[in-house]
């Protein structure tokens, strides 16, 4: 039991990197972009080749996801960019048309193997450390999770302190006003797609270290980062962080009853956060709380949560 | 075509098509069968997003469910073509429940619930032990009928689901419901304030939907005879669905169909080639979202009305048309 808590939480650190990016794009877009678990694993097989090719994996990885930024600000420059003066229905076809591609490529291009890193990785990969308790957990999983919240943490300074993050803060908050104010919306958009997918890479490399990946492992990725996002709420790294953590225990809690558990109850906790929204929202809409538990006089709340911008 | 003619000629082509067995042999016939499923799904995917606005990437959870609840009759003593449709009715009776919450989703949000909804269902379906977990099993007692018979029955039942489909699709658009729908496509909030009843309307296209890819399901069971819960509950059917209605056009009847024939004949002609052609339908589906979102179909309403209106601007000065041509009346 304590066991699959520690492993959970050590879980959602990938599953918060994985879904901050895809709360990125959408804060500052408004696109759900479907391809992103798809982006996320060619990032993964990016710095497989780089290591088959003779690079230590470190160094793969930290050349994979300047390329894999690149690769998203050329996405949205070329493709996205183009989808979004048309409502969102165009956004969400184009961006499937575009997983279905990438996940056929990889097929045709890498075989239908599963690969990992964890060969590359040494001993670090199984080696472990011992808790108080008798509890035993990963090194690997440990470092992960550390790395997750440094990212995540240097996400959020990037979006407070610097010139770019204030302007990738307005353009999401309110498009009109920033564009008076001198922000280059096309700019900022390109800037957030590049961290975006970088952000995918990362997870999607952090799955090879842990793991394996496979081809036609995206949708199941971008179903995780998109339950990760709603779970935390939509519009705070740290409510991102919170959403992963909360869906790696779901899931680690749910493999405890069956294996099919762990994917069952990961759904399940995420179908119920999205019918509690909806509850309080319906709710609300009456002026009435939407539980018990709440002051009846309690301020309806304001209106959905996307309406909120990034951090 | 005025609604008096739309019913002869389809009638004329469903009798046509009911005969063809008769003549052409039964590589012809599984084909047909095959085309009359896709055709199927592509209209009701289209039905969905073109008319109502509703993305859904979880249709496969109907296209499996109908196969599932047709196994589980069967296994409780029903005979099999029965039990086929009483699926699919079972499915869409699913999608009615599911509707109540799904359907107060927006676009992407209810895209990727859609989608979880479709996983959970199949994750349950595989635990149920008469499916077997991942291996699947078969609809074994459609082996009992003599083949010929099977294939012509499959044949039928395709072609009359498809018939019966359409015909209640186009009901349906024809119907105040289909106007509200309509309105709900372009802007829901515009058709709330004007009275549309936003939930009650989305419903019975919901729910149609779903009655329609289910009865896709149940054929493809009928002549594929195996259940793999990994297949009928693929994600891969809501992206041919997709790639169907944007290459054929999103906004008539018309181009789910033609886009379910150029599917076809694309998967006769390079199938071959696996998962290049895989990633080609993809790419293609891409394509053409970004530089022509309104279809085949859409392009050839396109260039009628350009003609039309060059046709009027030429006409002698009687007509007093406006000149200017309304060529964009037909993009989303």
């Amino acid at each position: 039991m304590i066991d699959a808590i520690v492993q959970g939480v050590l879980l959602g650190g990938y599953y918060a990197v994985l879904a901050a990016g895809l709360s990125l794009m959408f804060g500052v877009m408004r696109i759900i972009n479907l391809a992103h678990g798809d982006l996320a694993i060619l990032g993964a097989y990016l710095v497989l080749a780089l290591t088959a090719a003779g690079l230590p994996w470190w160094a793969s990885a930290l050349l994979a996801l300047p390329v894999m930024a690149v690769v998203g600000a050329l996405l949205q420059r070329w493709v996205l960019a183009r989808t979004l003066r048309a409502g969102v229905l165009l956004p969400l076809l184009v961006t499937i048309g575009l997983g279905a591609l990438l996940q056929n490529l990889l097929y045709g291009v890498f075989g239908s193997d599963t690969q990992s890193l964890a060969d590359a990785l040494g001993p670090l990969s199984w080696a472990s450390w011992t808790l108080p308790g008798g509890i035993v957990v990963g090194k690997l999983p440990v470092l992960t999770l550390l790395l997750a919240i440094a990212v995540l943490a240097s996400l959020q300074l990037m979006l407070k302190r610097t010139r770019l993050g204030r302007a990738i803060r307005a353009a999401s908050s309110d498009p009109e006003a920033a564009a008076l104010n001198g922000v280059d919306a096309a700019r900022v958009h390109r800037a957030a797609a590049g961290i975006a997918v970088a952000l995918a890479a990362l997870a999607g490399t952090m799955l090879a270290l842990r793991a394996t990946v496979e081809p036609y492992a995206g949708p199941l990725l971008l179903i995780s980062a998109f339950e990760a996002v709603v779970i935390g709420g939509i519009g705070s790294i740290w409510g991102t962080l919170l959403g992963g953590i909360l869906l790696g225990l779901a899931q680690s809690l749910g493999a405890m009853v069956s294996p099919a558990g762990f994917h069952l109850a990961g759904h399940g906790l995420f179908l119920a956060v999205l019918g509690a929204r909806l509850w309080s929202q319906h709710r609300a809409a009456h002026g009435r709380p939407a539980w018990p538990w709440q002051a009846r006089q309690a301020p309806a709340k304001p209106g959905t949560a996307a309406a909120k911008g990034v951090a | 075509m005025t609604p008096r003619q739309v019913l002869i000629w389809g009638g004329a082509a469903l009798a046509l098509l009911t005969l063809l067995p008769l003549v052409v042999g039964a590589n012809v016939i599984d084909k047909l069968t095959g085309l009359f499923i896709l055709m199927l799904l592509a209209a009701m995917w289209g039905l969905m997003a073109g008319q109502a606005g509703l993305v859904s990437v979880g249709q496969q959870a109907f296209f499996g469910l109908g196969g599932y609840f047709a196994l589980r009759l069967v296994d409780g003593g029903f005979s099999a073509y029965p039990a086929l449709l009483a699926g699919a009715v079972g499915a869409a009776i699913v999608a009615w429940a599911m509707s109540f919450f799904l359907l107060r989703l927006k676009d992407g949000e209810f895209a990727i619930a859609t989608w979880v909804a479709a996983e959970v269902i199949r994750i349950l379906v595989m635990l149920d032990p008469l499916v077997q977990g991942e291996t699947g099993t078969s609809l074994l007692a459609l082996n009992d009928i003599e083949p010929t018979l099977r294939r012509n029955l499959g044949y039928g039942f395709a072609l009359v689901s498809l018939a019966a489909m359409l015909l209640a699709a186009w009901w349906l658009m024809r119907s105040p419901v289909g106007t509200a729908s309509r309105a709900l496509g372009d802007d829901d909030e515009a058709a709330a304030s004007l009275g549309v009843r936003v939930m009650s309307t989305r419903r019975a296209v919901y729910v149609l939907g779903a009655f329609g890819c289910a009865l896709a399901g149940v054929a493809w069971l009928a002549s594929a005879v195996t259940f793999l819960p990994r297949t009928n509950f693929g994600v891969q059917w809501s992206v041919l669905m997709l790639f169907m209605v944007l290459v054929g056009g999103l906004r008539s009847m018309a181009g789910p169909i033609v886009g379910a024939l150029v599917l076809f004949t694309l998967q006769e002609s390079l199938g071959d080639f696996g998962v290049w052609y895989l990633a080609g339908v993809g790419a293609l589906a891409a394509l053409f979202a970004l530089f022509l979102p309104q279809g085949l179909v859409g392009l050839w309403q396109e260039r009628r009305a350009r003609l039309a209106a060059q046709a009027a601007a030429a006409a002698p000065p009687a007509s007093a048309l406006p000149q200017t041509p309304t060529t964009r009346s037909n993009t989303p």
